[in-house]
């Protein structure tokens, strides 16, 4: 019996979860857009892998990937505007045939490129020219690794998948990603394989980094941990597993009002396979499009305006629980 | 079906405060203060507490407890351990009062 949870639980735990704007309220707090600094381009939802926390119900069966001519409008829409990043995710980036164009074409347009890899999709089906071209345009990976735990990592992203995943690791330090001043940035995510909420970032990246050096010799810049969305393929585990009430009332009861201030949905956009807007990637798994409009990419000139309300709904939890979601 | 330990009773925990305060007041600093990071981590921490949890079979505190090692980094091979680590303790507590046992014997033994 935590009484530190017992106590963060008083007045919240018992009471039916309110919603995040009502949470919003009761603190005195407005969710609003300011100067969008990142775009995030999510190249659709065909992945090697089904994993089991997955918001966007991502997999190999799914065919909904950008195509050429909403690439050009996404370049196009970068060229535009001086964001200060673009964060490219999925799904598998590395599926989309139009990876290799999307990146070179984005690369005059912000000074940080960064690419979400699951780590198996990278080096299957030899994708010798894709590494090279990320090593060329010093291209940011953020590479999903939940667990050091064979078990764990397995159960929530499929057999296989952590033996892969060391070996690419392995690779990518041995092309300079990781290591201390080659300008090549290795970054890991950590999900954590459950219903339950991460581990504090700064406790979690030093035994990660401890581990990852001692047991395989990999070494790696960051590590970001996140909790998992209760949405799409998760969404469906929490239903069946019976833990979606208390998972959502952990959520809620780990409300942090700090947290909101820092939200990335402040300061990114976020562009569908389609070439819709959205807030945050997660409004965009729920179609909670940005302003309450589906918006096409090639519709808008400039950067949304700072101070137009951001869409929310209970998903936005996930992301004010503790040290918040960045 | 009725059962004496009720999971959502551990939400009402706060709730033994309401007759004596100022002792839970005095309790519930002190064990937070015990689970903050200090020589050990909060993830050893939580592992002690899961193997005491065990050995004082207390359901309440397994819950939390489980809750707490997973989401402090913890995996399942390393919380097992921690079961084994306390469950010989117990065992080994009952097994060397054999030697009391085996001290009367020999002093009532021919």
């Amino acid at each position: 019996m935590n009484p530190e949870r017992a106590l963060q639980e008083i007045g919240v735990a018992e009471m039916p979860l309110e919603t995040f704007s009502q949470t919003l309220f009761r603190h005195g707090l407005r969710l609003e857009r300011e100067k969008t600094t990142t775009l995030q381009v999510n190249v659709g939802n065909l992945c090697n892998q089904s994993c089991r926390h997955c918001h966007l119900n991502a997999g190999p069966d799914r065919r909904e990937i950008m195509n050429s001519e909403t690439v050009d409008g996404v370049i196009s829409y970068a060229a535009r505007n001086g964001f200060q990043a673009i964060d490219i995710t999925g799904g598998a980036p590395e599926l989309n045939p139009n990876l290799e164009k999307l990146i070179e074409g984005l690369s005059s347009c912000a000074p940080r490129i960064l690419v979400r890899s699951n780590l198996t999709a990278l080096t299957e089906n030899k994708r010798e020219n894709l590494i090279r071209l990320l090593q060329a345009y010093q291209v940011v990976v953020i590479a999903s690794f939940p667990s050091f735990d064979e078990h764990q990592a397995d159960a929530q992203r499929g057999p296989g998948t952590f033996r892969t995943s060391l070996a690419t690791l392995k690779k990518l330090n041995s092309l300079g990603y990781g290591v201390e001043e080659s300008g090549l940035e290795l970054h890991l995510v950590c999900n954590p394989t459950g219903a339950f909420l991460p581990s504090s970032q700064a406790l979690i990246e030093k035994r990660f980094r401890e581990v990852l050096l001692k047991r395989w010799g990999i070494v790696f810049n960051r590590l970001f941990s996140f909790a998992n969305m209760p949405l799409g393929r998760f969404r469906q585990w929490l239903l069946q597993s019976g833990n979606l009430e208390s998972y959502l009332q952990r959520l809620g009861s780990s409300f942090n009002p700090c947290a909101v201030e820092g939200l990335m949905c402040r300061t990114l956009v976020s562009v569908s396979w389609d070439g819709y807007l959205y807030d945050c990637d997660f409004n965009l798994a729920r179609d909670l499009p940005m302003g309450g409009r589906r918006i096409h990419v090639s519709e808008m000139e400039g950067p949304p305006a700072p101070g137009s309300p951001i869409a929310v709904a209970d998903h936005c939890y996930t992301c004010t629980a503790g040290g918040g979601f960045t | 079906m009725e059962t004496y330990y009720k999971p959502e009773d551990l939400r009402k925990f706060e709730e033994i405060g309401k007759e004596a305060p100022d002792l839970a007041k005095k309790f519930f600093e002190y064990y937070n203060a015990v689970f903050a990071e200090g020589a050990l981590t909060e993830r050893e921490k939580a592992l002690i507490a899961l193997a005491v949890a065990h050995a004082v079979q207390c359901p309440y505190c397994i819950d939390a407890f489980t809750q707490a090692c997973l989401e402090k980094g913890s995996n399942l091979a390393e919380m097992t351990e921690a079961i084994h680590v306390v469950t010989a303790i117990r065992g080994g507590a009952s097994l060397v009062h054999g030697v009391q046992m085996r001290n009367v014997a020999q002093k009532l033994s021919m």
